[in-house]
């Protein structure tokens, strides 16, 4: 790929024709918890996504809550930028909160 | 599954002194006299579940798709844990000191109170999702009224299992979907597994005397009752699947009685062996 950003798959359905979609699938462990990537599955359609991703991922766990999203629906940043996206943000110490001092008497950070 | 297989002998139970007949007394294949209605009931209510979660159970490995081999597995072991639950019960019913594992392990087909439509051979995956579309549709409707059985132990399995029936439903109905309206050899098999399998569909509605009274004591269902909610259910679905819901005609029956097709003692062969090769055996 030599496009900045890269489409996960390639986009949905193209991956085989004789497979279908991949669909990312995200769970989440309980009220308020963050959806977190559990995995993928392959499904016709929407419904039955949903019905595979928890069958697959959501049977023993303690999961309150499913998405599931087309692979080719996400844009993922590619290898080749990691340089030029990630690395600034680890020289200049004052972007860390850690740099500051916290004021004496504040309570509940 | 092939017309050539054959999915049933379309004969069996086929008599007129089979014990459905109304007001007739309750009797069974086995005993000719029922000593204890609730716990023939209690079997009628387990063996649809253990039968049929075996049934689903022979798929593990040979699904058509990852996902679905588990989604099958899944549903296997939901309808073998119900069976469990409502056997430990039906022992301590009878009251002879037989556990759940006796009652699965050491019966003989005609012992079996299971509706025929459970215990036919998988078929081809069209057969399996189209036997368990037609049962699950049922079974919500029956957990449903059982959830409020004046046994309290009954009705907290009928509970526990109406959750997992209702997503049972949900699958395969969206897999009557896909099939029926998807390619033109999905609709045909579908179709004809629809075709062959509707005359099995009506033992589920047949009631005796045996029902009659577990009605009467608040622990059993009318099926009768249920059969327009559920044309209701099966109609709508496959409508959408565009499958052409059969003509009733013939239906075979008997399975409630211990009337089984040949099939079901080559499954018990089976699902028994291990358990009677090595009897008493923990793991």
């Amino acid at each position: 790929m030599t496009t900045d950003t890269v489409s996960a798959t390639g986009g949905a359905g193209r991956a085989a024709e004789t497979q279908w979609d991949l669909w990312e699938v995200f769970t989440q462990e309980g009220e308020g918890a963050p959806h977190e990537h559990a995995g993928s599955v392959h499904a016709t359609t929407a419904e039955h996504a949903m019905q595979n991703a928890r069958d697959v991922y959501a049977r023993r766990g303690k999961v309150v809550s499913l998405w599931v999203v087309p692979t080719g629906a996400i844009i993922a940043s590619a290898p080749s930028d990691a340089g030029p996206l990630f690395d600034p943000g680890n020289d200049k110490a004052y972007r860390h909160p850690q740099f500051y001092k916290t004021p004496r008497g504040v309570r509940g950070l | 599954m092939s017309r050539e297989s054959g999915i049933g002998n379309r004969d069996s139970g086929n008599g007129s002194a089979d014990g459905w007949v109304a007001g007739a007394k309750p009797a069974t294949a086995t005993s000719g006299v029922v000593e204890n209605p609730f716990f023939e009931y209690l079997l009628r209510l387990a063996d649809d579940r253990l039968v049929l979660g075996h049934r689903l159970s022979e798929w593990c490995g040979h699904a058509p798709i990852l996902e679905e081999d588990i989604a099958l597995a899944n549903i296997a072991l939901d309808l073998i844990g119900q069976a469990s639950l409502l056997l430990k019960l039906a022992g301590e019913v009878e009251g002879k000191g037989r556990s759940e594992d006796t009652l699965a392990y050491f019966r003989d087909a005609i012992e079996f109170r299971n509706a025929q439509l459970v215990e036919l051979p998988n078929g081809d995956f069209a057969a399996t999702i189209i036997r368990q579309f037609l049962f699950d549709a049922w079974d919500v409707l029956v957990l449903e009224r059982l959830t409020a059985a004046s046994n309290q132990s009954l009705a907290g399995i009928a509970a526990k299992a109406l959750k997992e029936a209702k997503y049972h439903l949900r699958h395969t109905a969206e897999w009557v979907r896909m099939l029926g309206d998807g390619t033109a050899e999905s609709h045909a098999r579908a179709q004809r597994a629809l075709d062959d399998l509707w005359p099995y569909s009506a033992e589920l509605f047949l009631s005796d005397a045996i029902d009659a009274e577990a009605v009467a004591s608040g622990s059993g269902v009318d099926v009768e009752s249920l059969r327009a909610r559920w044309r209701q259910t099966v109609d709508r679905v496959l409508g959408e699947a565009t499958l052409t819901v059969p003509k009733d005609g013939f239906a075979p029956r008997g399975g409630r009685t211990g009337r089984h097709t040949e099939h079901l003692g080559r499954m018990l062969a089976d699902m028994q062996s291990l358990a009677r090769a090595h009897p008493g055996a923990a793991w």
